[in-house]
């Protein structure tokens, strides 16, 4: 193994600690803003749903100043987004280089655009299903967790699989503002020292990355169509 | 059970306004089916949805079993045991959960299979594990799936997915079941078995039903009592038998007449066909109705007394709960004379008779 690395990628072996360290680092910049804008992005996709005209909590007020933000985020190119947000993420976590920085501008990056992949999901939800939860006696929260979120399970996985593979390319760039991670170590080692052999194996590594990611979401939605992701089974005489 | 008294509902969109109900009053009795039929647009969908409040009138009250729920500007107000209070967001979700209601595309959870679709309504409802078991599986014997208790709706066919529905619907014991057209998506195999579990249920356990829907047949399959509605307004209104025998608005004999081979008799005067052309000797043609209140073979004896003789051109006997309708298009065969004493007779023994 050793042998084979040091022939094809001699330059990756020489900075296998720094190599590390950016595999690491791009870990936890997609881990950390990802499972934050997750949740952003399905508690503002949820509120944008109910409370669009027709919606069943309409409130065209919260409707129009969540559906601007989201509109100004995801019209600003993330390179300039990371610039712009330096003051906002000082005041917030201290810093903006390094991972600590980044966090916040990847979060802004991301959350907009899933908060809009999560509308479009639900938005699939059959208004059928909502009025016969409603007949049915089901309150807001009801609605909402046994029916919107419920029934748009798949959904919601291939979207959040196309928000993970975007975040991998975000996390890329907020090497930019010395965030490390792969992309850092990409421009730093590989492109500026003339280390070709460093730039392909991060492409590698990317490529797998991002495959493995896209697996998981199509597994996950493919076991969700039309089921539940686990079984269960329910006989007569045992509860 | 349940009074609809000056409903009125409107729709607005950008294009203007829709008045989807016209003051409308229905009242119906505990332990009938009760039908409403008209085309689509007629404001049927909307009536029914005003029952359990999934839409909110503009002007009028729903009264269902004994609770009044009254509309006062835009505000609902509940009159119950003669006490007044303005109704709670949670309150009338809960009156609502008290009326069980099924639709056309069934809207079954798709991924949740027979058993927690029909577990939905009753969970989180401080009932415990064992109980909602015990219930799921006695509604499923209801309707006949327990054997596909684990199946998802993908693997259901339409009348098996209108069965979980209906089971579904039932849960909590309603006295009410709103049907909106629960029949319209199925074949007629599905067709004819949904509507006589309905009748079953209907009769089983005494489960006030309303029918919404746009095809006479069900109607005669299994209401007492029908209203026909067009734009907006209940144009007639009676015992289903009535109806029939009797309709009086234009619309109400259209939907009569589109369950009986006897309104081809119109198209065939329409296209001149030798078939209803009288010849010599013959007289024109007239429609003869033969409703509950006639009795005795009038047929042969007129046929007999008066010496002429009748050509059936087209006959059809409607079947409505456990009484008949006949109706027959003839030309009398006789001279003039004979003839019209045939027809005065004819009229004198309650026979309705109608020159086509």
């Amino acid at each position: 193994m050793e042998d084979f690395i040091k022939t094809v990628a001699p330059n990756i072996w020489a900075y296998r600690t720094r190599f590390i360290q950016s595999l690491a680092d791009t870990w936890q910049l997609f881990l950390i803003p990802g499972l934050i804008s997750f949740f952003l992005g399905i508690f503002f996709g949820v509120i944008l749903t109910i409370t669009r005209k027709g919606g069943i909590k309409q409130n065209l007020v919260v409707f129009r100043i969540i559906d601007t933000i989201i509109n100004v985020f995801r019209a600003i190119p993330f390179v300039i987004l990371l610039i712009f947000l330096i003051p906002f993420t000082r005041l917030m976590v201290g810093t903006a280089i390094g991972v600590r920085g980044a966090v916040i501008p990847l979060i802004f990056g991301t959350a907009p655009f899933f908060s809009r992949q999560v509308e479009t999901a639900l938005a699939n939800v059959s208004p059928g299903k909502i009025e016969a939860a409603r007949a049915m006696g089901s309150g807001t929260f009801g609605l909402i967790f046994r029916v919107y979120l419920h029934e748009a399970v798949p959904e919601l996985a291939r979207v959040t699989t196309i928000t993970a593979i975007s975040l991998v390319g975000l996390t890329t760039m907020a090497g930019a503002v010395g965030a490390g991670g792969i992309g850092s170590f990409a421009i730093n080692y590989g492109q500026g020292q003339g280390h070709p052999d460093i730039v392909n194996v991060c492409v590698v590594v990317l490529l797998i990355a991002v495959c493995i990611i896209q697996a998981i979401g199509s597994f996950i939605a493919k076991k969700t169509t039309n089921r539940t992701f686990i079984h269960r089974i329910y006989k007569k005489d045992s509860v | 059970m349940i009074e609809i008294e000056n409903v009125t509902k409107i729709f607005r969109t950008k294009a203007g306004s829709v008045e989807a109900l016209k003051d409308v009053n229905l009242k119906i009795n505990e332990g009938e089916t009760y039908g409403v039929i008209g085309y689509s647009g007629a404001g049927k969908s909307t009536l029914v949805r005003c029952i359990n409040f999934l839409e909110t009138p503009d002007i009028g009250a729903v009264t269902i079993d004994g609770k009044r729920i009254e509309v006062d500007g835009d505000r609902l107000f509940l009159t119950d045991n003669g006490e007044r209070k303005k109704l709670s967001e949670k309150e009338l979700s809960r009156i609502r959960g008290s009326i069980g209601m099924i639709f056309q595309h069934f809207n079954l959870l798709d991924r949740s299979n027979v058993f927690d679709n029909v577990a939905y309504p009753l969970r989180h409802t401080g009932k415990t594990k064992a109980e909602i078991h015990d219930r799921v599986f006695q509604l499923l014997e209801l309707v006949g799936l327990e054997s596909k208790v684990n199946s998802y709706p993908s693997e259901l066919s339409g009348g098996q997915k209108q069965r979980v529905a209906i089971a579904r619907a039932l849960a909590n014991n309603p006295k009410i079941l709103l049907s909106d057209e629960a029949t319209s998506a199925l074949d007629p195999d599905a067709t004819e078995s949904i509507l006589n579990l309905l009748k079953d249920l209907n009769r089983k356990l005494g489960v006030t039903i309303v029918v919404i829907t746009h095809e006479m047949g069900v109607i005669k399959t299994i209401c007492d009592r029908v209203a026909v509605m067009e734009r907006g307004r209940v144009v007639e209104e009676g015992k289903v038998y009535d109806i029939f025998s009797n309709p009086k608005q234009a619309i109400t004999r259209r939907f009569v007449n589109s369950t009986s081979s006897l309104s081809k008799v119109d198209e065939l005067v329409r296209k001149d066909s030798p078939l209803v052309k009288s010849g010599a000797g013959e007289s024109r043609l007239y429609r003869l109705v033969f409703d509950k209140k006639v009795n005795s073979p009038v047929i042969s004896e007129v046929s007999r007394k008066f010496g002429v003789d009748f050509n059936i051109i087209l006959a059809n006997v409607e079947v409505i709960g456990d009484e008949t309708i006949g109706a027959m298009i003839v030309k009398i065969i006789g001279d003039d004379k004979a003839i019209d004493a045939a027809l005065t007779y004819l009229s004198a023994t309650k026979v309705r008779v109608e020159a086509v």
